[in-house]
C-alpha cells in the first residue's frame, strides 16, 4: 500500500540529470510494486464464492415423484431449477418443430440425456433479464406453445424450453447433469 | 491547504499541469509530502513512525471493509460469521488475522510516536495544536479498538463490553441511565452490537480526516528534529521527496517484516484464548482484561481501591484513569522548559526513563490478574504517572539547567559526522544519544 | 493556572494511591491473602512433541485421521464440532467419496424439514453439512449431563493457554486427589459426580475420563491405540479443527517474509544510495 507512493520516486533520477538513473532505486521500486500487486491478490479473491457456498454448488434431486406432465421447481445454485417429466404428447410436440426455424436452434434430443428423453431438466431463468418463467407450477400460464413462459417481457418457450416467441435470445438453460440412478440426478 | 513556506510549484507534465490549473492536487501533494516540504536533514528513525502510524490505518481500513464483507452484526450469528470467514472466505483468515494483529501493530507504532513526541519536546511551542490533534486520534483510536474487540462477539468481547460501559455507571445520579444508554438495554445485546459495528465502521474516517488536521497543522512550523533547534535556513533542511519518501520505504520494509512474522507465526500471541469462545451472558472469564494496548490505563483503573470520604474507590479509578489521558492535553502548559529535545536536559532526561519504567510496570500489572502484589505496585506505579506530568514536569522546567544548544541544525550534523554516522543507528539505539558538544 | 491546577491534581491523584498502597500494605503484612486450592494444585499443560510445533512445523495427516475416529467414536457422543463440516474433513486427506460415506453413516442425523409434511424430522448429513449436535440445545446438553454443558470442541485448542497441549494433558490426567490437598484444603475435596484434575482450571471437572482403556478405538492403520496415542491424536485433531489453515498460513508467511526480506534490503541501499551526497557534504 505504502509502496504505491514510492512509484514516483524514479522521478528523482530526472532532476536535472543531477542523479543519473540508478539501478538499485528502480529495483527497490520494482519490488514495492510486485509486493503491492501481489497484495491486491487475496483482496480480489476473498470476493469470490467460499468454500461452504461452494459446497452447495451441487444439488441432487429425487424424481420418482414427478409424474408425466409434471414439473417441479427446486434450487441449484440459489437459483431455481425445473425438472420436467415431459408426455409423450409433449415430446412429440417438441420433436415436429423444425430446428432449422428456431432462434436457438437445437433439438430435444440434445437438450436431454440418451434414453431419458421424458426430463428435461432447465434453469428457470429466463434468457432475457433473468425473471423465473411460470408453466413448473400447476395451472401455471404455460405460454402459446406449451412449455414456459415470462411474464416479465412474455418470452414463450415450447415443451423443450426452446424460446420461441419473445425478446429472450436463448432456450432456457440446460445445466449439466447425470443421473445418478433411474429415479435420481445429480445437478452440477 | 497552504503553508507559510510554500514553494513555486511548477509541475512538468502537461497533464500535472492541467490537473493542476483545475484543482491544485498535485501542488498539494507536492508541498505536503513532495519534493516542496522541507524537512531537517537530521531526522532520525524515531520520526518514520508517523508514517508508520498512517501505513497502519491503511491496513486496518482496507482489511477492515473486507471483514465487514463478511460479517453478520447480529449476536446469534457474528461469532459464526468470524469464524466463518476464518475457515471458509478465500484469505479470510489472512484478512482477520491482519486486521486483529494490525490493531496491535497501529498502537505500537503510535505509542513509539508518541514517546518521540515526549522525548523530543514536539509538543512544544509552536507545535502544540499538532500535539492537541495527535491526542484527539489516540482517543478516537483507543474509542475504535474498544468497539472493534466487541464485535467477534467472544467471551472477551462481551465482558469488555460490560465492564467498560461499567465504567460510566461509576457517575453519580446519571451513570446508569447513561450506560443503560450506551448499551441499548441492560447488558450487551443486539442493539449494542450494532452500534458498536455502525461505530466502528465509522470512526476510522474520523481519525483519518483528523490525521489530514494533525499533518496540516504539522505543515505550518514544519518538522521539529532530534536537536530541537528550529530549521535556520535551507543547508538545514532536504526536500521530503525524495531524502524521507526513501527513508520510509525502508521503514515501511522493518515494520512489515515484523508485522508478517506475529501475523503469520504468531497470531493469537497477543489475543487471549476467552476470545475464542462464544459469549455466554451467564459465565465470566476467570480473568477478565483488556487488550494488551489498555493495559496501563487498565492498571490504574484497578488501583484506586480505598474510597475518598463520599467518592466511592469505584468512581475515583474512573476519573483518574480518563484523567490519565485527558492530563497529556495540558502538557505543552505543563513543561515550560524553551529547551524541547531531551538531548540536552540531563534532569528531564532522567526522570523520562523513569516515567517509560513506570509506564511498562503499570502495563505489566494491567494485563496480570487483580490480586496481591500486582494492586499494590500498581498503585506506586501509578502515583508516579501522576506526579510526573502534573508536578515533576513543571517543577523540572523551572529548576533544570539544560546543555549547551548546537547554534543550528547543520552544525549538529557536522559534529556528528565527525564522531560516527549516527543516522544509521538502529531504531532504539538513537533514543538517548549523547549530544555531540557535551563532551 | 494551569499548573497550580495540575499541582494540586497531581498531589490528589498521587497521594491518594500512594495511601491506598499503603492500606493495601498493612492490610498484606496484617493479614497475608490466602493461597487458594487452584494456585497450589493446578498444573501447566505436559510438553508434548506434536509434528505442528514450532513455527514451520505441519500436521501429520495419518494422525489426524486416527484422532477424528477417537473423535467420532468417543467425544461426538456428547461434544458438538459445530464449526467444521464434513466437506473439510478433504483437508485432513479423505477423499469425496470417503467424505460422503462418512456423512452418510454418521451416528448423529442432520434436523431437517420433512420435505413432504413440513414437520420438524432429521435426515443423514451431507458433505456440505456440519457435524450435527449431539444435543438439541443447551437445556438437554445439561439435563443429559448432571448440569455440565459439554462445550463445542470446534476451536477448543485455541480457547485455552497452550491448547492442544492443555486437551492432550486434561485427557490424561485424572488422578485421585492428592492427600497433601485433602491435608491443606479439607473443603476442597472433589465433591460428589465431579472428577479430580490438576489440568482443569478449577480442578475438579464434571467429564469423566473419556479415554479409559488402550485399544477404545481400533486403529486402520495398525498403530497401537494406547490412551496416551488416542489422548494425542485427538488433541492433534482438535488442533486441526481449530485451525484448519495453518499450513496454509505458515507457507504463506515464509514468502511472504523472504519477499519482504529481499525488498527490504533493496529499500535500505536505495535509501543510502539517495542520501549519499547529503552524507559526503556534510
Amino acid at each position: 500500500m505504502a509502496s504505491v507512493e514510492h512509484t514516483d520516486s524514479q522521478g528523482l533520477s530526472g532532476e536535472g540529470g543531477v542523479r543519473r538513473r540508478d539501478f538499485i532505486n528502480i529495483a527497490a521500486v520494482s519490488f514495492a510494486g510486485v509486493g503491492a500487486v501481489a497484495v491486491v491478490i487475496p483482496l480480489v479473491d476473498q470476493m469470490n464464492p467460499s468454500a461452504d457456498v461452494l459446497a452447495l454448488a451441487s444439488t441432487e434431486v429425487d424424481l420418482s415423484a414427478i409424474q408425466p406432465g409434471q414439473a417441479i421447481k427446486t434450487t441449484f445454485r440459489s437459483q431455481p431449477l425445473f425438472v420436467r417429466h415431459l408426455t409423450d404428447k409433449e415430446i412429440a410436440e417438441a420433436d415436429k418443430v423444425d430446428v432449422s426455424g428456431l432462434r436457438d436452434p437445437q433439438t430435444l434430443e440434445e437438450r436431454t440425456v440418451d434414453g431419458k428423453k421424458q426430463w428435461l431438466v432447465t434453469m428457470g431463468v429466463c434468457t432475457h433479464l433473468g425473471c423465473v418463467p411460470l408453466g413448473a407450477g400447476e395451472g401455471e400460464n404455460k405460454g402459446e406453445f406449451g412449455g414456459y413462459f415470462c411474464p416479465c417481457h412474455g418470452s414463450s418457450y415450447d415443451t423443450a424450453a426452446r424460446i420461441r416467441k419473445g425478446p429472450a435470445p436463448k432456450n432456457l438453460e440446460v445445466p449439466k447433469f447425470a443421473f445418478t440412478s433411474d429415479t435420481a440426478i445429480l445437478v452440477g | 491547504m497552504s503553508f507559510p513556506w510554500a514553494e513555486h510549484y511548477t509541475p512538468k507534465h502537461p497533464a500535472m499541469q492541467w490537473i493542476d490549473e483545475k484543482l491544485p492536487l498535485p501542488r498539494l501533494v507536492y508541498n505536503a509530502i513532495g519534493a516542496g516540504y522541507p524537512v531537517p536533514r537530521n531526522l532520525n528513525y524515531f520520526w518514520n513512525f508517523g508514517v508508520l502510524a498512517g501505513l497502519a490505518l491503511v491496513i486496518q481500513i482496507v482489511t477492515g471493509v473486507i471483514m465487514a464483507m463478511h460479517y453478520g452484526a447480529n449476536t446469534l450469528v457474528a461469532f459464526g460469521t468470524v469464524e466463518q470467514t476464518m475457515r471458509d472466505v478465500n484469505a479470510g483468515w489472512l484478512m482477520r488475522y491482519a486486521h486483529a494483529n494490525g490493531a496491535s501493530f497501529f498502537f505500537i507504532v503510535v505509542y513509539l510516536h508518541i514517546f518521540r513526541g515526549l522525548f523530543y519536546g514536539s509538543y512544544k511551542a509552536p507545535r502544540e495544536m499538532v500535539w492537541l490533534l495527535g491526542l484527539v486520534i489516540f482517543l478516537l483510536m483507543m474509542a475504535t479498538a474498544f468497539m472493534g474487540y466487541v464485535l467477534p462477539w467472544g467471551q472477551m468481547s462481551y465482558w469488555g463490553a460490560k465492564v467498560i460501559t461499567g465504567l460510566f455507571g461509576a457517575i453519580p445520579v446519571v451513570g446508569e441511565p447513561i450506560q443503560t444508554w450506551l448499551l441499548g438495554g441492560f447488558a450487551p445485546g443486539n442493539a449494542s452490537l450494532n452500534r458498536f459495528f455502525s461505530l466502528h465502521f465509522l470512526l476510522p474516517f474520523v481519525i483519518a480526516g483528523v490525521i489530514i488536521l494533525h499533518i496540516w497543522a504539522l505543515h505550518i512550523p514544519g518538522s521539529s528534529n532530534p536537536t530541537g533547534v528550529e530549521v535556520k535556513g535551507p543547508q538545514d533542511t532536504v526536500p521530503f521527496h525524495p531524502y524521507y519518501t526513501a527513508k520510509d520505504g525502508f521503514g515501511v520494509g522493518v515494520f512489515l517484516i515484523l508485522f508478517s512474522i506475529l501475523l503469520f507465526f504468531a497470531p493469537n500471541y497477543l489475543g487471549h484464548p476467552d476470545n475464542y469462545i462464544e459469549a455466554n451472558p451467564l459465565s465470566t472469564p476467570a480473568h477478565i482484561v483488556p487488550e494488551w494496548y489498555f493495559w496501563p490505563f487498565y492498571a490504574i483503573l484497578r488501583a484506586f481501591t480505598v474510597d475518598f470520604f463520599f467518592v466511592p474507590a469505584k468512581l475515583l479509578g474512573v476519573l483518574a484513569m480518563f484523567s490519565a489521558i485527558l492530563m497529556l492535553f495540558f502538557l505543552p502548559w505543563l513543561d515550560t522548559s524553551p529547551v524541547r529535545s531531551g538531548n540536552y536536559r540531563p534532569t528531564f532526561r532522567k526522570f523520562f526513563w523513569i516515567l517509560i519504567i513506570d509506564v511498562l510496570i503499570l502495563g505489566y500489572c494491567g494485563g496480570a490478574p487483580a490480586e496481591e502484589p500486582y494492586v499494590m505496585i500498581s498503585q506506586i506505579a501509578g502515583a508516579y504517572y501522576f506526579a510526573h506530568f502534573l508536578i515533576i514536569l513543571p517543577l523540572i522546567s523551572r529548576f533544570e539547567r539544560p546543555l549547551p544548544l548546537p547554534g543550528s541544525i547543520t552544525e549538529s550534523v557536522l559534529n556528528r559526522h565527525n564522531i560516527k554516522g549516527e543516522q544509521d543507528a538502529l531504531p532504539g539505539m538513537g533514543a538517548d544519544p549523547q549530544p555531540s558538544n557535551a563532551g | 493556572m494551569v499548573r497550580i491546577g495540575a499541582f494540586l491534581v497531581g498531589l490528589f491523584f498521587a497521594g491518594w494511591l500512594l495511601i491506598s498502597f499503603l492500606v493495601g500494605a498493612v492490610a498484606y503484612v496484617s493479614e497475608p491473602p490466602a493461597k487458594t486450592v487452584e494456585h497450589e494444585f493446578h498444573k501447566h499443560p505436559k510438553e508434548v512433541d506434536f509434528s505442528f510445533n514450532g513455527p514451520l512445523g505441519k500436521f501429520d495427516q495419518a494422525q489426524l485421521q486416527r484422532g477424528f475416529q477417537v473423535y467420532k467414536e468417543v467425544c461426538s457422543a456428547c461434544h458438538s464440532l459445530k464449526f467444521v463440516a464434513f466437506r473439510d474433513l478433504q483437508g485432513i486427506g479423505y477423499n469425496e467419496a470417503e467424505v460422503k460415506a462418512i456423512a452418510k453413516q454418521w451416528a448423529i442425523k442432520t434436523p431437517d424439514v420433512d420435505p413432504k409434511t413440513g414437520e420438524m424430522s432429521t435426515r443423514e448429513p451431507v458433505p456440505a453439512d456440519y457435524f450435527p449436535k449431539p444435543f438439541a440445545n443447551n437445556v438437554a446438553a445439561a439435563a443429559a449431563n448432571n448440569n455440565a454443558i459439554p462445550p463445542d470442541l470446534s476451536l477448543m485448542t485455541k480457547a485455552r493457554h497452550d491448547g492442544s497441549a492443555y486437551v492432550y494433558s486434561l485427557i490424561t490426567g485424572y488422578q485421585k486427589q492428592p492427600a497433601e490437598l485433602l491435608k491443606h484444603f479439607p473443603d476442597a475435596k472433589t465433591p460428589e459426580g465431579l472428577h479430580y484434575n490438576p489440568y482443569f482450571a478449577n480442578l475438579n471437572l464434571a467429564m469423566a475420563p473419556p479415554l479409559t482403556a488402550d485399544g477404545q478405538v481400533t486403529y486402520g492403520d495398525g498403530t497401537k491405540a494406547s490412551v496416551d496415542q488416542m489422548a494425542k491424536d485427538v488433541a492433534a485433531f482438535l488442533t486441526w479443527t481449530a485451525e484448519p489453515k495453518l499450513e496454509n498460513r505458515r507457507r504463506a508467511g515464509l514468502a511472504t517474509i523472504v519477499f519482504l526480506l529481499i525488498a527490504t534490503a533493496l529499500a535500505y541501499m536505495s535509501y543510502q544510495n539517495i542520501w549519499a551526497d547529503k552524507k559526503k557534504a556534510a
